[in-house]
């Protein structure tokens, strides 16, 4: 059934023919191509599709086409009309407002919402406007600053050539993310495709058989193709590690977990919505699921999978010194537990993508984070050479480590591959959910000693971790743990022992961090308990046993460079004594049950894999009229490695930045420059970077016989290079052009300097280490048991700041995060599948947040950068508890720390 | 496929629900999430086109509030302070996306235990009326939700309007809500006060209703009888005591423990009417 409706779209009449009851954001945009309304959920729970009804802000998923008969519609293609509004979209790309950029259309919606009623409002009628729209990337504060300067944004800043770096010059692919022109995963398909939707197991443990799908083909004659395990060309498995592809592409006989595809439906659009999973005939047997840590290591526990019987994907161990004698020699021993649960990265834009058959090729466009892994996992499951597949990466609309692994890639190659046609996915909510990667729940426990003066000696860690029903990334959490357990201090006693343990639950993977902000719970639990032993204020204990240049690691070996963990500690030394004292202040004058607290957590982080080559190459190239180009394969998912790649090069090579263009991730383009994981874009890809702007600038130098420090300037298909001597010139019309059009080209490579771990985890696991310290004060309703997080100060020492406004992105993104996962979010399969019952911090949760960076130099990186990613998340649950701890003196054991568990653990503490 | 109609009076809406069941359609902020992934082949009478069910008007001796009204109506509505606790909610219902569709009515015939409208309603002895083809009835909104997403409107029925009789001069209500997380919050526990002031100070009357601790919001009459007559200050705050809340039985949760629903939501009450009596809540 369709109707014609009549509306005006950003100032024009349209006329569509539709289901009167189609969201309103499909109409928008399959029907109108107005695919700057983002779809996150289709349950008016993320605020992504925020549109303008009669000037009102309203979910465009869940307004019925048929309502806006008659009625006005806006969205954000049409805001640059309004003078005013352009100024609010320059105002968010300024201020570094939009990172991953999916919530930013919904985010001006609602802002332009309030700019026409209030031209100038306070923050708090910018966070009840904005209050419904769900950002994971940005922590909010720099979206409040671009509403509030709407006005009157600021300057772009332009660095003159050489000066990139350490400026504050904004995205260079920040426009089209505030126009809504950014394509991502789910906004475009090959004309003619057809629309895929995975069956997934509702049990977390079921043998099944699929039925004979002639009935279901001939009820539905626009069903293409039922695809199942038996249609896979190749091999059925994939997994980050090359030698455990475990994860099937379509489950074969059997569903290891709830939510994993058992069959893929394949037909045109309206067949593909029409169908039911109660439509296909599916006999399932159930069988009793391996639940949780202590499930998978019972005695007689079923194997979730065959060939390993114990339930133990991998363990991790480490052994550094006589840990024995240093406990019982020590003046002073702490213990500490700590159980954390399934977390969701719960990045707004879902899995979407297409592939397409090309000849002998298959061409895939997704939403990932690492497309030469996407590109090998397509070759294996296809049976193909790795040269006939083709991955483009999408806009990426937030990562945090799941789009590391295969989520619509698998499905979209079998269904093109075997049908001949192209084929486009989007995931749902509930479906990206339940399907895809979690954090690894922990259970950690604990015992540090130190001596009567407050130096560390011993720390002994255990920790079960529970990985799902797929290795993912849980031998990396067997293995980064051991190494970060005793946090960012120097202990020369050391034992650790992990185990990854098979669950029939989502797989557990990457998710910022890999087990280190599960094991610095415990290690700053360790920090405060040992302080107050020895006496000790909680800051000067860390800066006592901060590591320092010369100090021998966890790993064996002595750092030589870039450790400003006692550097990011002095800097917070002033804001802490503020603090906590006028916390101490407030608390002795309370007369209601309100306390406030302080607390501190600090983070040091490996960036890059873990004792693995992983080695990143850049290519900058020049075409004959005169483009400069930089090729990466460092997929930028909203954090900014498209332009701290842009402005190493440029600075290496000598030329302004907004010279460059560039191209992104597409592996037919560019070289493999990993994955954007283990924050090691800027580190490793960022060195490929320089170098390859370094070789370009030489080669330059050598065709004019130019001196070292000359300056060049590339204008109209002439390169211009000056030095002392004089002036020389380069015709690049003249020079013959490669496959890409590029007539000079330069290249560089970078794999991080490190070795292999031996039995006892000695060895020198990363090239280099991030280290950082945060402080939090909170307030605690001690009668409710909430806890409001009133300020966060971050100090972080990144070795250089390439990028001033991407560096306190990423921390003030980091904080929200980990602020989240320290008081609000805990996934539970099957009933936490959306984000109205899985909570994410709102614009309203997040408190102003002070960013000091420090620069302590590292040789082998870009400049002197290192990483922040994942270093800006794991300090901000340890001062969230610690804080909580100061206010209420209570320890919270178990994340998150939601009122009913804060509460019950002051009634404990009130009754003994 | 389902059909759709949106017809334009209530009478051709009534008409068309004597023909068969439908699905009631306003804001459509309850209906499209409870289908993410689904097929939309419901058939469905949408009743946005019907100007009589807009407006909230003052009929003598009580408020009328129109089937369509949205939560952005009421927060802008201009009624008197007993309606405090209703507005309030009407801010801290889902964002503003939300409050500009979803209506009050259809949040009361959602039915969930957590719906923000319930106390409210209940503390201002709502009613809800229903219109059917030849018919009126009506209903307070205690006996009109019957349990978790259960009500006693009738697959003919249309509800097409809340009736909110008169309250003395005076009488404030307020409201206190407890999530997780600021904006966008289902509730853990909330609370509904609204007291009638006496001429020596006293309290006249008092309406007491908690959300989200029981399958449908209670009104708690014994902590009603508590508080009358007693002195309208902050001491009020100390009449609440756990015996009180024997009408609820909240439930063991995502969100929250049932025990826990319980203590917070005596403690709010115990805010709320320390901040009715004058103290800071």
């Amino acid at each position: 059934m369709s109707d014609v409706i009549a509306f005006t779209v950003n100032g024009r009449d349209a006329s569509v023919e539709a289901d009167p009851m189609a969201r309103l954001s499909d109409v928008l945009r399959l029907q109108l191509g107005l695919t700057g309304v983002k779809v996150g959920c289709e349950a008016g729970d993320c605020g992504a599709c925020t549109v303008l009804i009669d000037d009102e802000q309203v979910c465009a998923c869940m307004v019925p086409a048929a309502q806006v008969e008659g009625r006005r519609v806006e969205t954000v293609e049409g805001l640059a009309d309004d003078p005013a509004m352009r100024k609010l979209q320059d105002s968010f790309h300024r201020h570094g407002a939009a990172q991953c950029g999916i919530c930013t259309p919904g985010m001006l919606m609602a802002s332009a919402e309030l700019l026409r009623a209030e031209p100038k409002p306070d923050e708090q009628q910018v966070k009840d406007a904005l209050g419904g729209v769900l950002c994971r990337c940005t922590g909010y504060r720099k979206i409040i600053d671009a509403v509030m300067d709407a006005g009157n944004p600021p300057p772009a800043e332009e660095p003159a050539a050489g000066e990139a770096v350490g400026s504050a010059m904004a995205k260079v692919d920040g426009e089209p993310k505030v126009t809504g022109a950014e394509i991502y995963a789910a906004d475009a398909a090959p004309e003619g495709s057809l629309w895929l939707r995975a069956v997934r197991s509702p049990h977390p443990r079921a043998r099944f058989s699929i039925g004979d799908d002639g009935p279901l083909r001939a009820r539905f004659p626009g069903l293409v193709r039922l695809i199942t395990a038996a249609d896979v060309p190749g091999h059925n498995g994939f997994g980050i590690y090359p030698h455990i592809k475990d994860q099937p592409a379509l489950a074969d006989g059997i569903a290891r977990f709830r939510g994993e595809a058992v069959a893929a439906l394949v037909g045109d659009e309206a067949t593909i919505r029409a169908i039911r999973d109660e439509d296909l005939t599916i006999e399932w047997t159930i069988l009793p699921p391996v639940l949780g840590v202590d499930g998978g290591l019972a005695n007689n526990a079923p194997a979730v999978q065959d060939d390993k019987p114990d339930n133990i994907l991998a363990r991790g161990n480490l052994v550094k010194g006589d840990l024995d004698k240093a406990l019982a020699d020590a003046a002073h021993v702490a213990e500490a537990r700590m159980e954390t649960g399934f977390v969701e990265h719960a990045y707004i834009e879902p899995e979407a993508g297409w592939a397409r058959r090309v000849g002998d090729r298959i061409e895939i466009f997704a939403t990932t984070q690492a497309p030469y892994m996407d590109l090998e996992e397509t070759a294996n499951i296809l049976g193909l050479e790795r040269d006939r597949v083709r991955i483009i990466p999408s806009a990426c609309g937030g990562g945090f480590g799941s789009k590391l692994d295969q989520s619509v890639q698998p499905l979209l190659a079998v269904a093109a591959w075997v049908i001949g046609r192209p084929v486009r996915c989007t995931y749902s909510r509930p479906e990206s959910m339940a399907s895809t990667t979690k954090r690894h729940p922990a259970r950690m426990r604990a015992r540090a000693a130190c001596d009567a003066d407050g130096r560390l000696t011993a720390y002994d860690f255990t920790g079960d971790f529970d990985t799902g029903a797929y290795a993912s990334w849980g031998p990396t959490v067997a293995d980064r743990v051991p190494i970060h357990c005793p946090g960012p201090y120097h202990v020369p006693n050391l034992r650790a022992r992990t185990r990854a343990v098979l669950t029939n639950m989502a797989p557990s993977g990457a998710f910022r961090g890999f087990g280190v902000p599960q094991c610095a719970l415990v290690h700053e639990a360790l920090m405060d308990r040992l302080a107050a032993s020895t006496g000790i204020d909680q800051l000067e204990f860390r800066h006592i046993n901060a590591l320092r240049k010369g100090d021998e690691i966890s790993t064996g070996y002595a750092l030589e460079a870039s450790a400003g963990q006692a550097e990011c500690l002095e800097a917070l030394r002033e804001r802490w004594a503020e603090w906590r004292t006028a916390a101490d202040t407030y608390n002795e004058g309370a007369n209601s049950a309100l306390r406030r607290g302080v607390g501190i957590g600090s983070v040091w982080y490996g960036c890059g894999n873990t004792s693995i080559s992983n080695p990143s190459t850049m290519h900058v190239g020049i075409a004959a009229d005169g483009t400069v180009t930089l090729y990466t394969g460092a997929v930028d998912i909203g954090e900014g490695a498209n332009t701290v790649m842009v402005q190493i090069a440029a600075d290496a090579l000598g030329i302004a930045a907004s010279q460059f263009h560039y191209i992104m991730g597409d592996t037919d383009l560019t070289a493999d420059a990993g994955k954007t994981s283990g924050s090691r874009q800027t580190y490793v890809s960022g060195r490929a970077a320089q170098l390859a702007g370094e070789d370009l600038r030489a080669r330059i130098l050598r065709l004019t016989n130019a001196v070292a420090d000359a300056a060049i300037e590339v204008a109209g298909g002439r390169i211009a290079v000056r030095d002392g001597t004089g002036a020389h010139e380069i015709d690049l019309g003249a020079l013959e052009a490669d496959a890409r059009g590029n007539v000079l080209t330069g290249e560089g490579w970078f794999d991080p300097p490190t070795t292999p771990l031996d039995e006892n985890g000695q060895g020198k696991p990363y090239g280099t280490f991030g280290f950082g310290a945060q402080i939090a004060r909170v307030e605690v309703d001690t009668d409710l048991g909430t806890v409001k997080v009133l300020g966060v100060a971050a100090a972080h020492d990144v070795g250089r700041a390439i990028n001033t406004q991407q560096l306190e992105g990423q921390i003030h993104g980091g904080v929200a995060q980990g602020l989240g996962y320290a008081l609000m979010e805990e996934y539970v399969p099957g009933r936490t599948d959306n984000l109205h019952d899985y909570l994410i911090p709102t614009i309203g949760d997040l408190p102003p947040i002070e960013v000091i960076l420090v620069e302590d130099p590292e040789p082998t990186g870009p400049f002197g950068a290192k990483g922040i990613g994942e270093h800006s998340l794991i300090p901000t649950a340890p001062a969230i508890l610690g804080a909580i701890e100061h206010a209420a003196g209570i320890r919270i054991e178990q994340l998150p720390a939601t009122p009913h568990r804060v509460r019950a653990a002051i009634k404990a503490r009130d009754h003994g | 496929m389902g059909s759709y109609l949106r017809p334009r009076t209530i009478e051709e809406a009534v008409a068309q629900l004597a023909a068969g069941p439908r699905i009631l359609l306003a804001g459509g902020t309850d209906y499209y999430p409870a289908r993410v992934g689904r097929p939309l082949d419901d058939d469905i009478l949408d009743i946005t086109a019907i100007p009589d069910l807009t407006g909230i008007t003052d009929v003598g001796d009580h408020w009328r509030i129109g089937a369509l009204t949205r939560w952005s109506d009421l927060g802008r509505a201009d009624l008197p302070p007993a309606f405090d606790g209703l507005k309030a909610a009407a801010r801290q219902v889902g964002g503003a996306q939300v409050q500009n569709a979803g209506t009050i009515c259809g949040n009361v015939c959602n039915a969930s235990p957590a719906a923000d409208g319930m106390p409210n309603l209940l503390v201002l002895d709502a009613s809800v009326e229903l219109s059917a083809a030849g018919s009126v009835r009506t209903l307070p909104v205690g006996e009109f939700v019957t349990g978790n997403r259960a009500t006693e409107r009738r697959a003919d029925e249309l509800v097409t309007a809340l009736l909110i009789p008169k309250v003395p001069d005076g009488a404030r209500g307020s409201f206190l809500k407890l999530g997780t997380r600021q904006y966008l919050v289902i509730s853990i526990a909330m609370v509904a006060v609204l007291l009638v002031p006496a001429a020596d100070g006293s309290v006249a009357e008092a309406r007491v209703a908690v959300g989200a601790c029981s399958p449908v919001a209670q009104r708690l009459p014994a902590l009603e009888a508590a508080l009358r007559g007693c002195v309208l200050d902050a001491g009020l705050a100390d009449i609440p005591d756990p015996s009180h809340m024997a009408p609820l039985n909240p439930i063991d949760d995502v969100r929250a423990t049932a025990a826990y629903r319980l203590d917070a939501a005596l403690t709010l009450l115990r805010r709320a009417l320390r901040e009715q009596g004058g103290g800071a809540a």
